[in-house]
């Protein structure tokens, strides 16, 4: 039965269901049990915007709020899944990694392959990504490319409800460690997502528009931005294709290939910063791969290459906007090109 | 024939005498190999250290988990590991524990509870406290132990793993083998306290510091509070004062040391001789039967040597394999 729920419970609801199946999921993280038992707050945070709140209710036990120590416990995550745990850690912002990186980098990432294939490394690691939230630069980062370059990491980062929840699925019952990237702007976003579980596979885009005239590849909270571009474009008679990648390491390139064969033309859009990011990525990889195919340069629209202002009429400039990928898909596709 | 004064049976005792017999053979071997040039990259030697592994693993079985250091192969050893796959994998073999894509710095079996030697320091402790909270939740009675230097000792992902273990009473024990020096660097210039039990304190922890260097003084400490651990008691911290016979890495010429101080300590403050003389004299065990674990331990470390060198290297294939589950 699918009903209309936020990306926020469509989380939720996922380790709700994954803890209920699996009795080796446990849930850590920085105040999700915090204030459980105090006056005044019926049952617990949940982590700092609720994403977790009543698991701990359900699962008692299971829950293990931690102290302000991200190498401690993301290590520790990162340990017990090497023991025969399922842990889902919430590093609360990704921006937060720079404490902890060693151990997503030099241990997680690197067991499998460290130890000849015999380890198995089962951990997610949960993270808020992106900016307009006017939090400033040290809490709104796009790090999705940072952890995209290391081989031995898995990169998921959804745009809507029903993503979010079959893709954190797959990422809780995936033997290798995932960093799951929430973008916090679409948190409230709701879309019709069924009440059961049910997992979709890593590596798999997933094209949201049918178009003939160019591809825009996106991910996140840019692919609405994209949309809104193709609804303008579309007014000019160009018909945009956009392809959600939804997972960036392992990464769909045979749908991104085959969209610009169609198409002729690509556009990259990506919240984060341009330089080594998945914009560069894509269009490196489509030049190298379909460069017969294509009609015109590919385009990346990105951030610029800035930390995150703070005050909002400069950060509303920061996330890549529908005009300014309009522009991008008109300085490759005029008008008189697309008749 | 006198009574047994150890706390351990004779073949425990003949046990012990192996695996530290097994770890310098294995070391001083390496030692010999490595500068003939044949194997690639760093090697960390142990030798000297034995009696902590050994009297810490002698408490161990497979169901506890070690996360070691860089100086692992003396962990590896006690723990169980293949004495095989860990000189094939130092030679970067296909038979190696790792498929040679480890080496030196990483050995590990799961199977055996060993979690790896870790080439950042200090970062074997947070994956300790995540190998004694799965013991906790499946209430195995298992324990997480940690081996880190008195150079490691100083990073932050140590302390916070002491607190983190103390905030979630697991079952981890905190090993500091202190032997004097971070690389090059002595331990009274990097480190502001004197004793690392003060820290444990500052964490809520119990704290012991030992003779690294006798067997049975570690032994005790360790058994205490593994057991302690097991009963739901928590974390502790036990500080190992050693002695490291060889540099920091092979080839490290020790200039930092003081003239004639690797002759003394060999001489002096040898585990190994100091183990064997003490069960000697108590008469418990008699010099044929020690020298009779020395030949065995010879031959097993020739044959392992020569089969090291002998086996397959990888192929380019294996370039790309383990990366993912279905890569």
């Amino acid at each position: 039965m699918a009903r209309k729920i936020s990306m926020k419970q469509a989380i939720n609801e996922a380790l709700d269901l994954e803890m209920r199946r699996d009795p080796t999921v446990i849930v850590m993280g920085e105040d999700i049990v915090g204030g459980a038992g105090s006056p005044g707050e019926e049952d617990a945070w949940g982590g700092v915007l609720g994403v977790t709140k009543g698991l701990h209710a359900k699962y008692p036990g299971r829950l293990l709020d931690t102290p302000l120590s991200e190498s401690a416990y993301i290590g520790a995550a990162i340990g017990a899944a090497a023991c025969g745990m399922r842990p889902v850690a919430e590093l609360m912002f990704l921006d937060f990694m720079g404490v902890c990186f060693d151990q997503i980098l030099n241990q997680a990432a690197k067991f499998k392959y460290m130890f000849g294939g015999k380890a198995r490394t089962p951990v997610v690691i949960r993270a808020m990504v992106g900016a307009g939230f006017r939090a400033a630069a040290q809490h709104s980062q796009m790090l999705t490319p940072v952890f995209t370059h290391v081989p031995g990491l898995k990169v998921i980062c959804p745009s809507n409800a029903y993503d979010a929840k079959g893709l954190l699925i797959q990422a809780i019952r995936d033997d290798d460690p995932v960093i799951f990237c929430e973008h916090k702007n679409l948190y409230g976003l709701e879309t019709d997502v069924p009440a059961e579980a049910y997992a979709i596979p890593f590596g798999e885009a997933n094209v949201v528009r049918e178009g003939k005239d160019v591809t825009i590849v996106s991910y996140g909270l840019t692919v609405h931005r994209a949309f809104e571009a193709a609804e303008k474009l579309a007014r000019d008679r160009i018909e945009a294709e956009i392809v959600d990648l939804r997972t960036l390491s392992p990464i769909d390139w045979d749908t991104v290939i085959e969209s610009v064969e169609n198409t002729g033309r690509l556009v990259v859009v990506d919240e984060a910063n341009p330089r080594c990011s998945i914009a560069s990525d894509v269009a490196a990889y489509v030049a190298e791969h379909a460069f017969g195919a294509l009609k015109a340069a590919p385009q990346m629209v990105t951030a610029p290459h800035t930390p995150v202002p703070f005050t909002p009429v400069l950060e509303d400039l920061y996330v890549p906007t529908a005009d300014a990928i309009a522009a991008a898909v008109s300085r490759i596709a005029p008008r008189a090109m697309a008749a | 024939m006198p009574g047994n004064p150890f706390p351990l049976d004779k073949p425990d005792l003949l046990k012990a005498y192996r695996i530290m017999r097994t770890i310098r053979e294995f070391e001083e071997r390496l030692h010999v190999e490595f500068a003939k040039g044949d194997i690639p990259g760093f090697v960390h030697l142990y030798a000297g250290e034995e009696a902590c592994a050994t009297g810490i693993m002698m408490h161990l079985t497979d169901v506890d988990r070690i996360a070691s250091t860089h100086r692992g192969h003396g962990h590896c050893i006690a723990k169980g590991v293949d004495v095989h796959e860990m000189m094939a994998e130092i030679y970067g073999k296909v038979t190696g524990a790792c498929r040679g894509k480890g080496g030196s710095m990483h050995i590990a079996d799961l199977a055996k509870g060993m979690m790896g030697a870790n080439g950042i320091l200090g970062a074997g402790a947070p994956l300790a406290c995540g190998a004694g909270l799965a013991a906790k939740f499946r209430g195995d009675g298992g324990v997480g132990v940690t081996f880190f230097g008195d150079g490691a000792s100083n990073q932050g992902m140590v302390l916070e793993s002491m607190n983190l273990a103390a905030v979630w009473n697991l079952p981890v024990i905190f090993v500091v083998e202190n032997n004097g020096y971070a690389e090059s660097t002595s331990v009274e210039y990097a480190t502001a306290v004197d004793s690392y039990v003060d820290r444990a304190s500052g964490f809520g922890l119990p704290g012991v510091t030992v003779d690294g260097t006798d067997f049975f003084a570690v032994h005790e400490a360790a058994g205490e509070m593994i057991r302690r651990a097991r009963e739901g008691g928590g974390p502790a911290l036990l500080e190992c004062r050693m002695i490291r016979f060889f540099g920091h890495f092979e080839g490290d010429a020790q200039t930092y040391k003081a003239a004639g101080e690797n002759e003394l300590n060999r001489r002096n403050r040898d585990c190994l001789k100091m183990f064997a003389a003490r069960l000697r004299e108590a008469g418990v065990v008699s010099a044929v039967e020690l020298e009779m674990i020395d030949k065995d331990v010879e031959s097993l470390i020739e044959d392992a040597v020569v089969s090291a060198k002998a086996a397959p290297l990888p192929t380019a294939h294996d370039l790309t394999t383990d990366v993912y589950v279905a890569y």
